[in-house]
């Protein structure tokens, strides 16, 4: 392949990933709607087209039509810029997700992932740490109360919560001997999946991500009842229509990471022994990618719909003295696999 | 549920937290399922009970005459001063009939308190809930669109004959 094969090839995967997470975010927003409503006994939107499945365009244009305030009080240039961060953050992240076997199209062998960076991991946990400046400089930016302290409690959640994540990812760390998330994919061949040899380090990266994206339990930044609407409480139209979508962007990197890190990526157990050609194999092993992803989005949203938002203390004492210690187990777990069956 | 207990109390199962929250998720889970309460509105609407107080109504007897003896009670009565009541004479056994009878619908809170005054049971509130007017003029309702059959007030007056 020369150089301009390769641009080619990268450009349309960042297209089809682009369009992928786009439609996926705008569609997330209509199934939590939906979900939320059945959960408490109500319909839920279902006027917009055939139930409701135009629902997210309408959203998109009534924000559009919105004015576009900052406030006086409000720094306007950062005020402008947080959104941007939380939108760049939230879909860049996205490039080193792997969501599928290598696959030969017209005499071109492509990895299905945008870039395999051999830090992938590395590179997530970089740029979903930046993603808590976005919210920290809207909090602070609007120049009100109410959103400073939202974005005062964003990042101190995303410290205490990102200990515990990156110690969780360290025991997969050392189950796959790389950082590269294919790596990572590849190593839990059959059902070697994380969650099954390590269950202590998935569930605290599983709570670590609720508390990273932001959602219910642990929604504190936004907690309506205490802050109005947290940190983008002087946020309107487009730019207020940015954070909604990172954070469900956010939420989709999230339920990316879970299936690559934890329930075997694109791998659907003993796929090779049913003796199926190449093109159906990676057709199964790209929907199963996606089933789990959607499977984990579910349940991202069931979560919200059923468990009450934790006090700011019992948050600080959650991540602290219990995912922390527990994520420490985790890795002396996982050391002692390997050490004992030599993995 | 029901007892309560202390934190010293709590055995380690209930300190990890875990079996209570899938407890909530079951339960959460299972509820989706069930038959939803919505009534999509203008394809299925709501019909009150007899209690209800929808917009009040002059009741007309089978021979087409209101009811009405225009004696002005419910309009001195009313805390929103949204009756009107023009009273004249008639040949009729009643002598005395409203000439004008106007509500205005802005202003009306649907208090009831016109139908617990009306010697006459001719006022009365109505199931009709629908009340949509586009600018002031409208909204003061004549008695045009006040004289009701007392065939289609049937459960009120019946509700009002048993409960007042």
């Amino acid at each position: 392949m020369n150089i301009w094969e390769i641009i080619i090839i990268t450009v349309i995967k960042i297209g089809a990933i682009l369009t992928i997470m786009l439609l996926t975010v705008s569609y997330l927003v209509y199934f939590e709607r939906r979900i939320s409503a059945w959960i408490q006994s109500r319909l839920g939107p279902n006027r917009v087209g055939w139930e409701g499945i135009l629902q997210p365009f309408a959203d998109v244009f009534k924000l559009l039509l919105k004015e576009d305030i900052s406030p006086v009080a409000a720094n306007k240039f950062i005020h402008g810029l947080a959104p941007f961060i939380a939108v760049f953050v939230a879909f860049s992240t996205y490039a080193v997700i792997p969501i599928g076997p290598d696959v030969t199209i017209f005499g071109y062998s492509i990895q299905l992932v945008v870039a395999d960076v051999n830090i992938g991991v590395l590179y997530v946990l970089a740029l979903t740490s930046l993603g808590v400046y976005g919210l920290t400089f809207a909090g602070w930016s609007s120049g009100s109360k109410y959103s400073l302290l939202g974005g005062i409690r964003s990042s101190a959640q995303m410290i205490s919560y990102e200990v515990s994540m990156g110690f969780s990812v360290g025991g997969v760390l050392l189950m796959a001997g790389s950082l590269s998330p294919i790596a990572i994919v590849e190593a839990q061949y059959g059902w070697m999946w994380n969650a099954i040899v390590q269950p202590i380090g998935f569930i605290t990266f599983t709570v670590a991500a609720f508390a990273e994206t932001n959602r219910l339990p642990f929604d504190l930044p936004e907690a309506e009842p205490e802050l109005v609407g947290g940190y983008h409480t002087e946020y309107s139209s487009m730019k207020f229509a940015g954070f909604f979508l990172a954070e469900y962007a956010n939420m989709i990197i999230a339920a990316g990471m879970i299936v690559t890190l934890y329930l075997g990526g694109w791998q659907v157990p003993y796929i090779d022994k049913l003796g199926l050609g190449e093109i159906v194999t990676a057709l199964m092993q790209v929907g199963s990618f996606f089933v789990k992803m959607g499977a984990i989005l579910f349940f991202f949203i069931w979560v919200r719909w059923s468990i009450p938002r934790f006090r700011y203390d019992q948050l600080m004492n959650l991540g602290w003295k219990v995912m922390f210690p527990l994520s420490l187990i985790n890795i002396v777990w996982v050391a002692a696999l390997i050490m004992i069956f030599n993995l | 549920m029901g007892v309560k207990k202390r934190q010293k109390d709590l055995t380690t199962l209930d300190k990890l937290y875990l079996p209570e929250i899938f407890k909530g998720l079951a339960l959460t889970f299972k509820s989706m399922f069930k038959p939803k309460v919505t009534m999509e509105y203008p394809e299925v609407k709501f019909e009150p009970p007899a209690s209800y107080r929808g917009r009040p109504v002059l009741v007309q007897e089978e021979n087409g005459v209101e009811r009405c003896v225009a004696c002005g009670l419910c309009s001195r009565v009313c805390p929103a001063l949204a009756i009107e009541v023009r009273a004249n004479e008639t040949e009729l056994e009643k002598e005395r009939y409203p000439e004008t009878f106007e509500i205005n619908m802005i202003r009306c809170i649907f208090c009831g308190f016109c139908e617990e005054v009306c010697p006459e049971e001719a006022i009365v509130m109505s199931k009709d809930y629908e009340l949509v007017f586009t600018n002031r003029e409208d909204a003061v309702y004549g008695k045009d669109k006040l004289l009701v059959p007392v065939h289609k007030l049937k459960d009120r007056l019946e509700f009002l004959r048993n409960f007042k």
